[in-house]
């Protein structure tokens, strides 16, 4: 006889039980965290709360979190909308890039004004991101090609592309060859906030919390999503066309990316330029998984993200700790909260066995 | 990949085990209440790299610790690995919070973040490293490392037996560009038949991808290498096939201590020195700084005891020429890559065409992404 554990799946639980896990995982991760600040010599309880500070503790540092957040939700919903449906788009990242050049060509060679010029940046960046997706869209649903494959190669592709227009077509004739486009006319320019960084960019990604919301437990379509995700044999049973839906959920996933493509260069960068994106899109993933159904839990976990990500600079910028430690801090938070998550859905069971067994 | 390193620095932090309590950097409250004439200066870095590349980043930090060495300047800070574009704007107003009065942002994709940033804290200095814009109280400042450039270039085409040195080139920029034209004309004054073989791996440091280009660069017969990346990947790609290598950014012999030649590198202490300086005592005015040789911003590390006395001989020749203003690599005729005639015989390129390359010189093969 020998004692050995079997994992079981269990029921999801309450939504509580599921946040007190979220926020468990959290503190454990911070207090394994603190052992290696402690072994830096830093004091973890003041490097947490200068953490907060940093993050919270300003107007600036609020909206600095907020400027953070704004990519990470609209790329979160545009990942969790195809989650629904059990696809996988884990191209959100060259969505942003195709996105991001949509807008710009508009922005660079529309020569449109004032009221139009933005609204026309937007549909650009909705239908580039959109027709990127679509391709993994149209080769899953006609020819059941795998497109965790397809979307994830095409991130490749799409920030060769962009790299491309920077270097090459779209190159700012003044300037001096270096790669970068023309920065845009104010009319191209979403509106900022209170002297800081914080732009309209940030209330779309709300709008589209809300209509991705809206999407999914208000219409039909939103249904359908659910339903394939679900069980896909009984949706197709029930005469649901499993194929149209498949490309039409990751065209509208690659959509939403694309308009975070359009919000950083409208409201942030002013102009396109190599590593538009600091891995937004992959982030969305686990942003995504994390978040589960909802379009809110989207919102909740970027911006913890961004509290994460805008805090941390506090460590090298008033410790001086390497960059590394910035990078292990955020693996660790990280990796807790899908352990978090695994031991939602799952227990360990110990069980006794035979030997032999 | 990046998963791994990370946790690996992890685990050498935790068994590093240093006890000394590190205390929060002081915003410089104390500093700016002082009256003007004993100004301090609390400097801030911002950083491409880590200061571990043993490259670019790593030349910038010893200029830092150069500049300390001053009574006026306090300790200062670095901040590594920031990316470029719009996210190292919240980075740099961080030091700006933090009460530094002199910052340097050192790569050029820092340039709109540090004007944005600028414009908003008039009362802070910025030096932007390589970049075209400027304002009241941001000046840029940047080497011409196309004369140490060019110095190596001589050295490649007298150590070359196949005459075919292979260019390790980072991203098609003016800089870069102008550093391989610059090369490649060292390389054809005393080796005419010699070609320079370019490929470009669109990094600043990744030594894998690095790697790969090197040693694609010696399998088609390259048996001089050199770089533009910050990280020594194509040094050691050099030292494992018994090829000579030139170095760049610092004095990086110890990573191919048979295959080194030389390496053009940077001395960033003189001018953070002097700018710190000149901010203390209130001196400061923004400029377009651009400096070479003769203002020791840049330089040639000490040439490997594998050259020949004669060859020595002629680039230290040229390199006083360089210092005295009679020689300047870019002084026709210059032909294209076609062979086409583009600069005429005793026309020197201005500093505007300089700053603006986008073609390579004959001798050199490859091509540049238009």
């Amino acid at each position: 006889m020998s004692l050995a554990f079997r994992v079981e799946k269990r029921d999801q639980g309450s939504a509580l039980f599921r946040s007190l896990t979220i926020i468990a995982s959290v503190l454990v991760a911070l207090f394994v965290a603190g052992f290696l600040l402690l072994a830096a010599g830093v004091n973890p309880a003041t490097a947490y709360l200068e953490i907060l500070r940093e993050a919270l503790g300003s107007t600036y540092g609020i909206s600095e979190t907020l400027v953070k957040a704004t990519p990470l939700i609209i790329t979160g919903l545009a990942v969790s909308v195809a989650f629904r449906m059990q696809i996988w788009n884990i191209g959100a990242e060259g969505q942003i890039y195709m996105g991001a050049c949509g807008a710009t060509g508009v922005a660079l060679f529309s020569g449109l004004d004032a009221p139009l010029m933005l609204p026309a940046m937007f549909a650009a960046a909705f239908f580039a991101g959109g027709l990127w997706a679509s391709v993994a869209g149209l080769l899953r649903a006609r020819w059941q090609v795998n497109e965790v494959i397809v979307t994830l190669l095409m991130n490749y592709i799409a920030i060769l592309l962009a790299d491309y227009l920077i270097y090459g077509p779209w190159k700012n004739p003044d300037g001096y060859n270096f790669p970068l486009t023309a920065q845009f006319v104010d009319a191209a320019r979403l509106t900022e906030y209170f002297n800081t960084r914080l732009h309209s960019g940030f209330f779309i990604a709300l709008f589209c919390a809300l209509a991705v919301y809206l999407l999914m437990e208000r219409t039909i379509w939103g249904y359908q999503i659910k339903a394939i995700g679900s069980n896909p044999a009984a949706a197709r049973y029930a005469g649901m066309k499993t194929g149209l839906a498949i490309f039409l959920v990751l065209a509208l996933s690659g959509a939403i990316a694309g308009i975070a493509g359009f919000s950083e260069v409208a409201g942030l960068q002013h102009r396109l330029q190599h590593g538009l994106s600091p891995g937004y899109g992959y982030t969305a993933i686990i942003i995504a998984w994390l978040a589960r159904r909802s379009a809110l839990g989207v919102i909740i976990v970027s911006l913890l993200m961004g509290i994460l990500l805008v805090g941390g600079d506090s460590l090298q910028l008033s410790w001086q700790l390497p960059v590394a430690f910035a990078y292990a801090f955020q693996g660790l938070i990280l990796f807790f909260l899908l352990a978090g998550d695994f031991f939602i859905n799952f227990r360990l069971r110990w069980v006794k066995e035979d030997a032999d067994a | 990949m990046k998963k791994l390193l990370t946790f690996l620095a992890a685990l050498a932090l935790l068994t590093a085990g240093c006890t000394n309590e590190q205390k929060p950097v002081e915003p410089a409250a104390k500093a700016t209440a002082q009256p003007a004439t004993e100004k301090q200066i609390k400097a801030g870095f911002i950083y491409v790299g880590p200061v571990g590349d043993a490259g670019w980043t790593w030349s910038h930090d010893q200029g830092r610790i150069e500049m300390e060495k001053a009574a006026y300047v306090t300790p200062s800070t670095y901040i590594e690995s920031v990316p470029e574009g719009a996210e190292s704007a919240r980075v740099i107003n961080g030091l700006v919070q933090k009460g530094h009065n002199l910052i340097f942002t050192t790569s050029f994709g820092y340039m709109d973040a540090t004007l944005d940033v600028a414009s908003k804290n008039k009362d802070v200095i910025f030096m932007h490293c390589s970049g075209y814009k400027s304002a009241e109280n941001v000046g840029t400042y940047f080497g011409r490392m196309y004369e140490p450039r060019y110095l190596s270039g001589i050295i490649a085409g007298k150590m070359t037996k196949a005459n075919s040195i292979g260019y390790v080139a980072a991203f098609p920029i003016p800089e870069v560009i102008r550093g391989i034209n610059a090369f490649t004309l060292g390389v054809r004054s005393v080796n005419p038949q010699a070609v320079v073989k370019v490929v470009w791996t669109q990094t600043w440091f990744d030594p894998g991808v690095e790697r790969d280009a090197a040693d694609s660069l010696l399998d088609v017969g390259a048996d001089v290498l050199t770089m533009h990346q910050d990280a020594p990947a194509t040094l050691q790609a050099a030292e494992a096939r018994n090829a000579y290598v030139i170095g760049y950014n610092s004095d990086n012999r110890k990573f191919a201590p048979n295959a080194f030649l030389t390496a053009p590198i940077w001395n960033w202490g003189s001018i953070y020195s002097k700018t710190a300086e000149e901010v203390q005592n209130g001196t400061w005015k923004t400029a377009q700084i651009w400096s070479g040789m003769k203002e020791d911003l840049v330089q040639l590390a000490p040439l490997s005891e594998k050259i020949p006395a004669a060859v020595k001989q002629l680039v230290e020749e040229k390199r006083k020429a360089i210092v005295a203003g009679s020689l300047h690599p870019f002084t026709g005729p210059l032909n294209d890559q076609t062979g086409k005639e583009t600069v005429a015989a005793g026309v020197t390129l201005d500093d505007s065409a300089l700053l603006g390359m986008n073609w390579f010189v004959e001798g050199v093969q490859g091509t540049i992404p238009q």
